[in-house]
């Protein structure tokens, strides 16, 4: 294979590998894609490894920092001081990438910032892109709507790499791949690689090392050769128009530099003021996500320069219902997101279903709340996510701009139960709360029904609850629930204990 | 009104509401009623305000905040002249702590609000009472078995009772303490999430249930009933063995004593 190889098409007459099938048709809501996760128990075993891992790692760097949670609270404070004004930021950043340079586009929601990269990719005449790790492209399906154009788009992070050959979607923000291993990996490089470009090596092993460099020679083949970049940002810094990519392989970099043309797809929450500000972020970021005092690579652009690298710089500016998470006050804080992965690498829940089953380029805690807000509660997955927890709040501790995430996805169920209540949506649930609610609302109610138990505590001679019918099933599956006993607190201090209090 | 006999004792002179808390009232009356033994064991005045009933959280977690309120109102209402309010539930003190003031101020009663916190800044689980307001980690009790303590996620992270128990259970005479692995993980309940998400919620309390069997400890301690119902649901499904049991039960038994 040379560097002049064209891109082709494979038996399906597609450019780049299909995604898997749930992407382009709705996926189920939580509690069943759930299954799928915990049915898949390689997946279970490499999550819990690999979680298990990140999680000891973050611990004991963040340990080592003695303002840890003053830079927390910086963080957060810093990002809420942004998010207040953020027009005026937004516009600020726009004065400055323009004066730098650079053209920006904004784009209100995902067809639009299509319409908008499509267009630009095919005024440069060219069939092939490259990409660098940007999760605001997958939020908006990109590759998908490039395909559709007729042009490619590869992926170059190794764990996106391995995601898109393996025809799969990431599971994590961080790791993409987190839920495959190296026997899977090898096995999707030796067959699909060849594909689409430079195959694997003959007898490629399961070695890393192995396995990067047949990761190096595909992707330097499509590095060589594509003169169209597109990538994300961490951040964008609004006084200097300058957009921050922080990365591990380098590959990110190549995409920066390498291109005639870079197109950059940015979330508007991602602007800070000041150049100052990043200070804080460089530091909560690689700690937070991949358990390292600092990332291999951080790059910094501001608009093309002379000679040297892209000299056509495009920034998208991304609403996509970022604005409607900004008019709920309390929703808002879901915005502070820094995508460092740390509330999905500590969640029980997590650990167990892995990414998939969050229907989103936004699994974990943070996807939990953060789909809602962005999509809306209207849609069974949107609707199920908030109840994708068990609030142990793991989460809040770990996030370096402090969002307390279990506060928010109360939040967010309580916008879930307000729709269903309008829409007298199952009213089987909220004719039981509703119950529920009258009995606790005077203690002679839940007397009534205290005795009434502690009735059958006297009554039914068993000690232990078996396998129960109904919706009760679900908790005896695999449960046994003890009794209830014959006499309530309450009867117990009546009888024994008031006229001595 | 303190007797005579309990001058000197840590808890003389101290009025506790109980905040019995409504499942421990119905399904697991022996931890209130250890609870006043061991209170009173130690010099307090115990009081059952008859008008409580319950936290409200499980409206809240779910999402029905209007349906929340009676329960923030009967709380106000039931304890708010009380110096003490303790209750053996981390989860459910959390609850009144964290949330009555937001659920007030959601309702738009700013009076509410201001009388929730007042009441929640005098509302303590039984093991930060014990160690951080009446100053007592020994309260002189017996258990000779071997235990093992799951800090209960609300105890922990809402509540933040901190190793309060384990101070308290480091001090009982005859006891060991076995280390649970993973013991910071959620055992899965979570209230309805165990019905809403069933098959994680199973997921998380298998595991749970097999850390503590792991142990081979006799008994496993927590600060909230209902996670405990949860893991030794599994374990006595599985003839495991490990009986669950509140910390203040433990706490109230003495050497000799009728506990
Ligand atoms: S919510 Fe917090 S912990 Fe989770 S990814 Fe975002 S910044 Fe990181």
């Amino acid at each position: 294979m040379t560097a002049t190889e064209q891109p082709r098409r494979d038996k399906d007459g597609r450019l780049t590998p299909a995604p898997p099938e749930w992407t382009t048709r709705p996926a189920a809501p939580f509690p069943e894609a759930a299954v799928k996760g915990l049915e898949n128990q390689v997946q279970r075993a490499n999550l819990r490894h690999a979680t298990g891992t990140i999680r000891a790692k973050r611990a004991r760097v963040v340990a080592e920092v003695d303002n840890w949670q003053d830079l927390r609270s910086a963080g957060e404070a810093i990002k809420n001081r942004t998010l207040r004004h953020l027009d005026q930021h937004l516009v600020t950043l726009e004065e400055s990438l323009t004066k730098a340079g650079a053209t920006v586009h904004w784009a209100r929601d995902a067809a639009d910032a299509n319409r908008i990269i499509v267009d630009l990719v095919k005024a440069t005449g060219e069939q092939e892109v490259t990409k660098v790790k940007s999760m605001v492209t997958q939020e908006i399906g990109m590759n998908e709507a490039l395909e559709e154009a007729g042009i490619a788009a590869w992926e170059t992070d190794l764990a996106e790499l391995i995601v898109q050959l393996g025809h799969d979607f990431p599971s994590h923000i961080l790791v993409p791949a987190i839920h495959r291993n190296r026997g899977e990996i090898r096995e999707i490089f030796r067959e699909e690689m060849g594909v689409y470009g430079t195959p694997a090596p003959e007898g490629l092993s399961e070695q890393p090392a192995e396995l990067a460099g047949a990761a190096r020679t595909h992707l330097r083949n499509k590095f060589l050769r594509t003169k169209v970049a597109i990538s994300g940002a961490n951040f964008a810094v609004a006084e200097t128009g300058t957009l921050v990519v922080v990365e591990s392989e380098g590959n990110g970099r190549m995409n920066l530099t390498l291109p005639e043309t870079l197109i950059s797809v940015v979330g508007i929450e991602k602007v800070l003021p000041t150049v100052e500000d990043l200070e804080v972020f460089l530091r909560l970021l690689p700690r937070s996500s991949t358990g390292e005092r600092m990332n291999p690579y951080t790059s910094m652009w501001t608009g093309p320069s002379a000679g040297d690298g892209p000299q056509d710089v495009h920034v998208i500016l991304l609403d996509n219902g970022r604005t409607n998470a900004l008019a709920d006050p309390k929703g808002r804080e879901a915005l502070r997101c820094i995508r460092c992965s740390a509330c999905l690498n500590i969640c029980p829940v997590y650990e167990r279903v892995g990414g998939h089953a969050y229907g989103s380029v936004y699994p974990g805690p943070i996807g939990a709340i953060l789909n809602p807000q962005l999509r809306g509660v209207e849609n069974p997955i949107d609707k199920s996510l908030p109840f994708a927890s068990s609030l142990c709040g793991a989460c809040n501790e770990v996030c370096p701009v402090k969002i307390p995430i279990s506060d928010l996805l109360v939040h967010e169920r309580h916008r879930v139960v307000e729709e269903k209540k309008r829409h007298q949506l199952n009213q089987f649930e909220p004719a039981m709360m509703k119950a529920a609610s009258w009995v606790m609302a005077d203690h002679k109610h839940l007397e009534a029904a205290g005795t009434a138990s502690s009735l059958a505590g006297k009554l039914l001679p068993i000690r232990t609850i078996g396998p129960l019918p109904g919706p009760l099933s679900r908790w005896t599956q695999n449960r046994d629930v003890p009794m209830v006993p014959a006499q309530t607190f309450r009867q117990w201090w009546k009888e024994n204990h008031d006229e001595r209090a | 009104m303190t007797s005579p006999s309990s001058t000197g004792l840590p808890g003389a002179g101290k009025t506790v509401a109980l905040f019995a808390t409504c499942a421990n009232d119905v399904m697991f009356p022996d931890t209130p009623k250890a609870v006043v033994t061991l209170l009173e064991r130690l010099g307090c005045r115990v009081v059952f305000p008859e008008e409580q009933t319950c936290c409200g959280q499980v409206f809240t977690n779910t999402g029905y905040y209007p349906e929340a309120l009676p329960s923030v109102k009967t709380y106000v209402k039931a304890f708010s002249d009380y110096d003490y309010v303790v209750g053996p539930s981390g989860s459910c003190v959390g609850a009144v702590r964290h949330q009555h003031a937001m659920l007030a101020e959601e309702a738009g009663d700013h009076g509410l609000a201001r009388e929730a916190t007042a009441v929640a800044a005098r509302t303590f689980d039984i093991s930060e009472f014990l160690v951080n307001v009446l100053g007592v980690t020994d309260v002189g009790a017996y258990f000779p078995h071997r235990v093992t303590y799951h800090p209960t996620c609300h105890s922990m992270r809402v509540a933040k009772v901190g190793d309060a128990p384990l101070q308290l259970l480091r001090a009982v005479r005859g006891l060991q303490l076995i280390e649970l692995e993973f013991a910071e993980q959620c055992c899965g309940f979570g209230g309805t999430f165990s019905l809403k998400n069933p098959d994680v919620s199973r997921a998380m309390v298998n595991d749970k249930a097999r850390h503590v069997m792991d142990t081979g400890a006799e008994y496993l301690v927590t600060g909230d009933n209902l996670c405990a119902l949860n893991i030794s649901g599994v374990i006595h499904r599985n003839r495991g063995g490990v009986k669950p049991i509140h910390l203040a039960e433990i706490l109230a038994r003495t050497e000799g004593g009728n506990q």
